[in-house]
């Protein structure tokens, strides 16, 4: 069957939905902004991958409460801007850098180093999760930036709660080792 | 756990803080969605509207007319033929009561 648009709903039924998307959003428009930041980097890209985020939750928010079964939707939502932030990490890989980008400043007003204040530890933990492969430091950014468990990280990076814990569980060894270095 | 695994959890905790958006990216994104959802809406009314022009416009078409003729052309036949054997069934009984007669007659 095909799924059913928001906009093809009819009135009082597309009301209760936009009613419930717009809790959605604003229950976590900050846990989807502060995801797509630690994995873009800046505020400029951030900003358009979250207004992208939710732009393609709505088209699907009918579908996805169905299919969720009361769940909540966290999950599914940052799912959305994992998939968006690697199909913008694919797209950089691939264009070639133009001048443009040179001159872009490095680090945004809101930049990592304003993040740490200065305290060295800090700087050296957000260093240490830049080397870790992705999987691992996209879940330690679920777990610590969003406060998601493990169940919630499990169902954003589409794997089992098992592999889930000791993605993390690796995650942070690996971290301690790096610190130790 | 060990002291240090705990240590390194505490400063991811203080190192990966949730960062709040700025203000203007809440007024984009329900600026963007509201957009859509109007966009969405004219879209559907004109499509409904287009609908029905078309429907008209194919009406005013002699060209359509064609198929509506033979439908009436073989509704027609289709009614004809029941008329004739309609007919032919009430025919029946008279025939048979002619025999009857004659058979009558020839018994008198």
């Amino acid at each position: 069957m095909p799924e059913s648009e928001p906009s093809l709903l009819q009135g009082s039924a597309k009301a209760e939905l936009d009613a419930a998307f717009e809790r959605l959003y604003r229950d976590h428009l900050r846990d989807v902004y502060s995801y797509a930041y630690y994995r873009v980097g800046n505020h400029h890209d951030a900003e358009d991958l979250t207004e992208q985020a939710f732009l393609q939750a709505y088209r699907h928010f009918e579908r996805a409460r169905r299919e969720s079964n009361g769940r909540p939707l966290r999950p599914w939502l940052i799912r959305i801007a994992h998939n968006l932030a690697s199909n913008y990490h694919r797209d950089r890989a691939r264009k070639p850098h133009s001048a443009l980008d040179q001159i872009e400043p490095p680090a945004a007003p809101h930049g990592t180093e304003r993040i740490v204040e200065g305290r060295e530890e800090l700087k050296q933990v957000i260093d240490c999760v830049q080397k870790l492969p992705n999987d691992r430091r996209e879940a330690l950014i679920m777990r610590f930036a969003l406060g998601m468990d493990n169940r919630e990280i499990a169902r954003a990076l589409g794997r089992s709660d098992g592999a889930t814990k000791v993605l993390i569980h690796r995650a942070i060894k690996q971290l301690e080792q790096e610190m130790e270095k | 756990m060990s002291e240090r695994t705990t240590d390194v959890e505490g400063l991811l905790r203080s190192a990966l803080r949730p960062i709040e958006p700025p203000e203007n990216v809440s007024g984009r994104v329900e600026k963007t969605l509201s957009a859509v959802t109007e966009a969405a809406a004219e879209e559907l009314s004109a499509w409904a509207e287009e609908l029905s022009e078309s429907e008209l416009a194919a009406l005013r078409d002699p060209r359509n007319w064609l198929r509506p003729a033979a439908a009436v052309g073989a509704g027609s036949v289709a009614g004809g033929a029941l008329l004739v054997i309609e007919l032919r069934r009430r025919r029946k009984p008279s025939a048979l009561r002619n025999i009857t007669e004659q058979v009558r007659s020839r018994l008198s």
